[in-house]
């Protein structure tokens, strides 16, 4: 087959933070996810790729431990994530901004940013974080009083992304960050998840926009119908027009 | 962006011909009752006084019920109806608590120290009764179909009264009180002792839940679970944690409910809690399901009502009582389905 499926995991030196091992996931009867095993590293941006209904935000939900996998395992620095209940996987340093933004309509940003932080007890260190979310977003200072709902979808995806951050997590996960963005806002929206890894902060990004996220991302992983299709450095992947045609809708 | 007076002209809602009707029935019903209302004033001022005074300790009682329906509501969208129940069983515990044990309506000056103390050991045990049956009959459904859980809170309603009956019997039993009889004379009205102290004692409860649902972080993680539970895991919040704190608070407000009732009436039936649940709801839909404030309203409300028709000279009188509240609740609902408080449901795209 391909250069980028022969042992991928040669590339990236050390022990992974984030590893998902065999998992199964399921809706009821109904498989979402059969047998994925991926890895994400300390420092890097990673994308999980596919087209719609292949299982990805169903994985980001199954990390985050809204759902249970029926099998397999997944572990977040050594740790077993597997069982634990979501509020402690937000203590365990993960934190999400997920599909369709869940920002809290009723809400204003302020609060909103503050329930992102509802974990920690630092006050100087959420003041600085505050500041930071802010800077990147100046949009949402702007906004800071006003009810989240009644915000535009670009506006809710940064408050989603910013609420995310105000947790300081270790590991950022966010399902498909420029959904119904305008061209420019997705430009802005990928530009400020470089700036937040290279801020220290490791990202797991879910996107249909494959190439944009291929464009930042150091690794990536492609899904279809559930199953891992294909996994390699992302920049390579890119620019191998037979992989853009074939999974990438290129 | 400054918004023009013609763009403020242009976003008022346009009022279409049935809408108009409807609007017109409403504000003539009101006109109605409030011509109603100063006619029976007019009529007699003192007797109005009194029983609005009356209608008002009622009412205090009625809210505190329905804030436990609107607080459980408001989180996981149940109807419990085994709330009722819960606070009949706050009145049956308050007269094993402080007559049986502590022995008082004697009459004496510590009564009135037993009765703060059994204050808290009822809402303490109705919290503790609502939290369990959380944890045993709700939230195992709490992913089921709506209809799965609404069947289980009529199933714990059930065995709430057979724990009612066990405990008080199967016939009304009076008990003695440490609120005394009379009240404070003001010239022609007596402000009777029971309605002060239910006042005195509602007002700082509901001040305090409003203080830990506004402002606590306990109180913030509520907020955030009733609009979205998924979100609000995502945030770090403990859902079941914080949704069994919701009920606890819902059965503190039952358990004071069920003093305040046995203080003011005397009586204590394995029973009471069908009616004054009932009733209670109505308050909690009538002042919009879901907001606290709203609850509190309908409550005062249909305490009010009840208190004028039943006791005004131009009322419908007692035998009507039940008639008009429900009434008025229909009228309500068909006028403004979301309550008086509540607002209008959007549906989620």
């Amino acid at each position: 087959m391909t250069a980028t499926e022969s042992s991928p995991a040669s590339t990236r030196p050390g022990e992974p933070m984030l590893s998902v091992d065999d998992i199964a996931l399921y809706y009821g009867n109904i498989a979402a996810v059969k047998g994925l095993s991926m890895r994400v590293h300390k420092g890097e941006i990673v994308t999980l790729i596919g087209s719609n209904g292949a299982g990805k935000s169903t994985t980001l939900r199954a990390i985050s431990g809204l759902i249970k996998p029926r099998a397999g395992s997944i572990s977040f620095n050594g740790e077993r994530l597997t069982g634990k209940q979501g509020h402690e996987i937000v203590k365990a340093g993960i934190c999400q901004s997920p599909e369709g933004r869940r920002i809290f309509p009723r809400m204003t940003v302020s609060e909103n940013l503050d329930l992102g932080a509802f974990l920690r007890n630092d006050k100087e260190g959420i003041a600085a974080d505050r500041a930071r979310v802010l800077e990147l977003f100046p949009r949402l200072a702007d906004r800071i009083s006003q009810k989240a709902g009644t915000m535009s979808g670009g506006e809710q995806q940064m408050l989603a992304v910013a609420r995310a951050l105000m947790g300081s997590p270790q590991l950022l996960l966010l399902d498909e960050p420029s959904m119904g963005l305008a061209p420019v806002l997705v430009d802005l929206i990928f530009d400020t998840i470089e700036t937040i890894r290279d801020q220290g902060t490791t990202v797991l990004v879910v996107e249909q926009n494959a190439l944009a996220a291929l464009r930042i991302a150091d690794y990536a992983y492609v899904l279809e119908s559930g199953s891992l299709k294909l996994e390699g450095p992302a920049a390579p992947m890119a620019e191998d027009d037979e992989i853009v045609r074939a999974y990438l809708g290129g | 962006m400054a918004i023009t007076a013609v763009e403020a002209a242009d976003s008022r809602p346009v009022l279409l011909g049935r809408e108009k009707v409807e609007r017109g029935i409403g504000i003539a019903l009101l006109v109605g009752v409030t011509i109603w209302l100063i006619w029976n004033f007019i009529a007699g001022p003192v007797q109005f006084v009194n029983v609005a005074l009356a209608g008002l300790r009622l009412g205090a009682i009625y809210a505190l019920i329905a804030l436990g329906y609107t607080l459980v509501y408001g989180i996981i969208e149940l109807i419990n109806f085994a709330h009722g129940d819960l606070f009949m069983l706050g009145s049956v515990f308050t007269s094993i608590v402080l007559v049986k044990w502590f022995g008082a309506g004697t009459g004496s000056l510590a009564d009135w120290g037993l009765m703060l103390v059994t204050l808290v050991i009822v809402m303490a045990m109705c919290a503790g009764l609502n939290i369990t049956s959380e944890r045993v009959a709700y939230r195992r459904l709490r992913r089921a179909p709506k209809l799965a859980p609404l069947i289980t809170a009529v199933g714990i309603s059930f065995i709430f009264q057979w724990f009612g009956l066990l405990l008080n019997g199967s016939s009304q039993k009076s008990w003695p009180k440490v609120i005394p009889d009379g009240g404070l004379v003001l010239g022609p009205v007596t402000i009777d002792w029971s309605t002060i102290i239910v006042i005195v004692v509602t007002v700082p409860l509901l001040l305090i839940l409003s203080y830990i649902v506004q402002r606590t972080r306990q109180g913030k993680a509520m907020r955030a679970t009733a609009q979205d539970q998924d979100a609000a895991r995502l945030m770090g919040i403990n859902v079941d944690r914080t949704i069994a704190f919701t009920f606890a608070l819902g059965g503190a407000m039952a358990g004071a409910a069920g003093l305040l009732y046995l203080e003011t009436f005397g009586t204590t039936r394995y029973d009471a809690g069908f009616q004054l649940g009932l009733i209670a709801f109505t308050a909690a839909v009538l002042g919009g399901i879901g907001n606290l404030q709203g609850a509190v309203l309908g409550g005062v409300l249909i305490g009010l009502i009840q208190g004028f028709n039943d006791g005004l000279p131009y009322g419908f009188g007692q035998k009507w009582s039940q008639t008009v509240v429900f009434t008025i609740l229909i009228l309500l609902m068909v006028f403004k389905p979301e309550g008086i408080l509540g607002k209008p449901t959007i549906e989620k795209v």
